[in-house]
C-alpha cells in the first residue's frame, strides 16, 4: 500500500522545511561517511567494508522517528548492517562508525573486533548488530516481550535485508509476534534491494512482495517506496503510533536500492543506473526552494571536512592489544582462560 | 527426600518468587503440563510457546537484553542443535560488543541415555556444550546440587547451560533442601495431580535460598588408589564402583565435577596428585570428549606424578544410541565398564 500523501508532487506531504532540512543532512551525512568508510578500505587501513548506500531514504526517517534512550520505555532496534542511516539521525558520530571500521580501542560497539556497520549502542536500545542474517528478528521477539510487560507503549523495531528471509528466523518472528491475545508491539521491516548477496530477487523468492508473508499471519503490512524519505517519515510514523496503541505488529516492505554491492568482498563499487535516493531529494527540495545550492555545496563540503578529520583522528588512537583478548568472555572480566581456573 | 524434577520445581519457584525471574518457557513447560519431566509445574511465570526451538533460544537472547531474567527450556537437548549459531551468539554477545552487553539467561535442557529413548532422546550435549565459549556449563548428579547449581545459574550475570540428566529426574537424593518437608508433604504440596489440573495450585513450602557455586567440584567418596572425575548421571554409577570396591581393599577418590565450564582444576588436581592414577567418565561420544581436554591437562601439569596412563570413559563414536536395550548399554557406559576400566588402570605397572 502507498501512501497517497506521499505521492503528491512536491507538496512532500506536510512535512515541515525543518523536518526535510533534517532529514537531508543526515542522508548526506550518512551517505559522505559511507563513501569515508570505503575510501578506508581502499587505502588498506580497514580489512573489510560492509554499509548501507542506498538505504538512506528508509533508515533516516527510521532514526529520526524512533523512541531513544536506554530501557524497557524506549523503542529497541535490532537492526542489520545496512543501518548506518539510522544510527546517524539518532545522533552517532562519524568518528564513532570510524573507529570501529578502523578496529580502533576506542570503537564504543565492538572496541575493535568486529566488522563496520556491526554497531552497538546500549544507551539507545541498539542491539548488537550481528554477521548472522536474520537473528535479528526472532532475539527482536525477546525485547518486546519484556517490553510489553513494562507498558511504557515501547516498541521493538528489526530491520533486514529481502534474501534473509529465506531463513527460518523469518518465520519464526511472524509466527510468535502475532499469536493471537500474545501479539507482541513489534515493527518489523524488510529493506528489499532485490539481491541476496550476488543472486537477484527472482533467485530467491517466488512471492509477489515480502510483505504478503506477514499478511498471511494477520499482520498489518504495507509495501512502500524506501527511496522517498517522505513516504518512509510518513508510513514508519503511522505505523509506530499504531503500534504504540494497540500493542500489536506491523510490517513494512520497503524497497530500497543497494548502491555499492553487498560489501568489499564484491568490490564496493558504485553500481550503475541504481536509483540515487540522496540526490533525488536534494533535487526536490532544491525545485521547491526549501535548499539552494549553494547551501547543498556547503552541507556536502562540511561532512567530507568531518569525516576526513575523524579518519585523521581514529588513525591516531590505540588499537586494541593481544592481550585484552580475554577480556568480556565473562561478565566483570571473570577468568575465562583454563590455563589460570 | 524430594528427586530432581521436584528440586528444580522448587528451585525454579525461588527463582520467580525471590531472584527477579519472570519468564519460564518452553515447550510444554506451562499448565497443564508442566513440563514433560514435571519440573515446572504450578510456577507462576511459566509459559508454552511454539514448537520452535531457534525462537526459544531468541526469545531469552532479547528478554536477557532488556534486562529481565527468564530461564528457557528445550525439551531435550537432542532438538537443540539447531539453535547452535544462537547459542554462539549469546555466549559471544558480552565478547563482541566488549562489554556493551551481557545476556543474564539459562537454559536447561535434559540429557543423556537411560530411560530407552533412542537416538532422538538419548543424545549428551556436555562435550558439544564445552565448546560453547561465553556459556557456563552445568549438570548436577542429584536433587540437592540441581536446586543449588540452578539457584546459581539464575543469579549469574552470563548464560548458563544447565544440563539435566533426565534418567535421574526420578532419583530421590539423600540430602534435604533447606525448608523442604517430608516426603509425602512435599508430595502433597506441589505434584499436580493426575487427571484435570484446572483448579490446583501449588502450595509452597517455605524453602531457603542455598546455592551451588558454579565452578566447584565435589568429592563423594574418598580414597587412595584411584580418582574417578565424572558428572551427571554417571557419577551415581562411579559411586556404586567406588562402593563395590571398597570392600575388596580398594580405595577409590570420586569427584563431582558438578560444572563443566569453567571446572574446577583444582580438585582434580588435588585428588590426582593424591591418587596418581585417573579416570574420567561421561556419555558422550568419545573423539573429541570434554573428558579428553581433562586428559591433555593432566598429562600437561601432572604427568610425573602419574603411576598410569589418564584415561577417558566415554559413549562409543556412533550416530546414536539404539532402542533395544542392549545397543544402548553396548553404547553408553556401564557399571561393569567403570569397572573394568579402574581396574585395568590399576593393574599398569609404572
Amino acid at each position: 500500500m502507498t501512501t497517497k500523501k506521499a505521492v503528491k508532487k512536491n507538496d512532500f506531504a506536510g512535512l515541515s522545511p525543518d523536518t526535510l532540512l533534517k532529514i537531508h543532512q543526515y542522508m548526506v551525512k550518512s551517505r559522505v561517511l559511507e563513501e569515508r568508510l570505503i575510501k578506508i578500505y581502499r587505502a588498506g587501513e580497514s580489512y573489510f567494508w560492509i554499509g548501507g548506500p542506498g538505504e538512506e531514504a528508509w533508515g533516516v526517517p527510521l532514526g529520526l522517528l524512533a523512541r531513544k534512550g536506554q530501557g524497557l520505555a524506549y523503542d529497541y532496534l535490532h537492526l542489520h548492517y545496512r543501518c548506518t542511516p539510522t544510527l546517524i539521525a539518532m545522533g552517532m558520530e562519524m568518528l564513532d562508525s570510524i573507529r570501529l571500521m578502523m578496529n580502533r580501542k576506542t570503537d564504543p560497539s565492538t572496541g575493535g573486533r568486529n566488522f563496520s556497520n556491526h554497531y552497538c549502542f546500549p544507551k539507545w536500545n541498539i542491539a548488537p548488530v550481528t554477521s548472522p542474517i536474520e537473528v535479528q528478528y526472532p532475539i527482536g521477539l525477546g525485547t518486546a516481550h519484556a517490553q510489553k510487560r513494562a507498558g511504557h507503549n515501547a516498541v521493538t523495531i528489526v530491520t533486514g535485508g529481502d534474501a534473509g528471509t529465506a531463513e527460518g528466523d523469518f518465520a519464526s518472528c511472524l509466527i510468535w509476534a502475532s499469536r493471537k491475545e500474545f501479539e507482541l508491539p513489534m515493527l518489523i521491516t524488510v529493506q528489499n534491494n532485490r539481491w541476496g548477496i550476488s543472486t537477484k530477487w527472482e533467485g530467491q523468492h517466488g512471492e509477489e512482495n515480502v510483505a504478503d508473508r506477514a499478511k498471511a499471519f494477520g499482520i498489518r503490512s504495507r509495501v512502500i517506496n524506501g527511496n522517498d524519505p517522505v513516504e518512509s517519515y510518513l508510513v514508519i510514523q503511522e505505523e509506530l503510533e499504531y503500534i504504540r496503541k494497540t500493542g500489536k505488529p506491523s510490517f513494512i516492505e520497503s524497497k530500497v536500492s543497494r548502491l555499492y554491492g553487498h560489501s568489499s568482498a564484491s568490490g564496493a563499487n558504485p553500481v550503475p543506473n541504481a536509483f540515487a535516493c540522496v540526490k533525488e531529494f536534494e533535487e526536490s527540495l532544491l525545485k521547491a526552494d526549501i535548499l539552494d545550492s549553494k547551501s547543498v555545496q556547503k552541507i556536502w563540503a562540511d561532512f567530507e571536512q568531518e569525516g576526513i578529520k575523524a579518519q585523521e583522528q581514529a588513525r591516531s588512537e590505540a588499537q586494541p592489544s593481544g592481550d585484552s583478548i580475554w577480556e568480556h568472555v565473562f561478565v566483570n572480566n571473570e577468568n575465562a582462560d583454563w590455563r589460570k581456573f | 527426600m524430594s528427586n530432581m524434577a521436584q528440586a528444580i520445581r522448587m528451585a525454579l519457584h525461588v527463582g520467580e518468587s525471590k531472584l527477579g525471574v519472570k519468564d519460564i518457557f518452553g515447550q510444554d513447560v506451562g499448565a497443564p503440563l508442566g513440563g514433560v519431566f514435571t519440573a515446572t509445574q504450578g510456577l507462576k511465570t511459566a509459559w508454552n510457546t511454539p514448537l520452535d526451538e531457534r525462537g526459544i533460544i531468541s526469545m531469552a537472547m532479547g528478554i536477557a537484553m532488556a534486562g529481565d531474567r527468564c530461564v528457557a527450556e528445550i525439551q531435550f537437548c537432542d532438538y537443540i542443535f539447531n539453535t547452535i549459531d544462537l547459542l554462539k551468539i549469546a555466549g559471544n554477545t558480552n565478547w563482541v560488543t566488549n562489554g556493551n552487553y551481557s545476556l543474564p539467561m539459562t537454559v536447561m535442557t535434559p540429557v543423556g541415555a537411560g530411560i530407552r529413548g533412542s537416538i532422538y532422546h538419548s543424545h549428551s550435549f556436555d562435550a558439544w556444550a564445552s565448546r560453547l565459549t561465553g556459556w557456563k556449563v552445568v549438570m548436577p548428579s542429584n536433587p540437592l546440587d540441581a536446586y543449588g547449581l540452578l539457584l546459581s545459574a539464575i543469579k549469574d550475570p552470563n548464560p548458563v547451560l544447565y544440563l539435566k540428566p533426565k534418567a535421574l529426574m526420578r532419583v530421590k537424593g539423600e540430602e534435604l533442601i533447606p525448608g523442604e518437608p517430608d516426603e509425602k508433604e512435599l508430595k502433597a504440596c506441589i505434584d499436580a495431580p493426575i487427571g484435570d489440573r484446572s483448579d490446583w495450585k501449588p502450595k509452597w513450602p517455605d524453602l531457603q535460598e542455598y546455592y551451588v557455586e558454579i565452578g566447584k567440584g565435589k568429592i563423594t567418596r574418598e580414597g587412595n588408589d584411584l580418582t574417578v572425575v565424572s558428572y551427571g548421571r554417571h557419577l551415581l554409577l562411579c559411586n556404586e564402583v567406588a562402593d563395590q570396591l571398597k570392600s575388596e581393599g580398594i580405595s577409590i577418590e570420586v569427584v563431582d565435577l558438578r560444572t563443566i565450564f569453567p571446572y574446577d582444576w583444582n580438585i582434580i588436581k588435588k585428588s590426582v596428585e593424591k591418587t596418581k592414577r585417573v579416570l574420567f567418565v561421561n556419555e558422550d561420544t568419545e573423539v573429541t570428549n570434554f573428558g579428553e581436554h581433562l586428559v591433555y591437562r593432566c598429562v600437561q601439569e601432572l604427568f610425573y606424578h602419574l603411576l598410569a596412563r589418564p584415561r577417558v570413559l566415554a559413549g562409543k563414536n556412533i550416530p546414536g544410541i539404539g532402542l533395544h536395550h542392549s545397543l544402548e548399554d553396548a553404547s553408553v557406559p556401564q557399571k561393569n565398564d567403570i569397572l573394568r576400566e579402574i581396574k585395568e588402570i590399576l593393574s599398569e605397572v609404572p
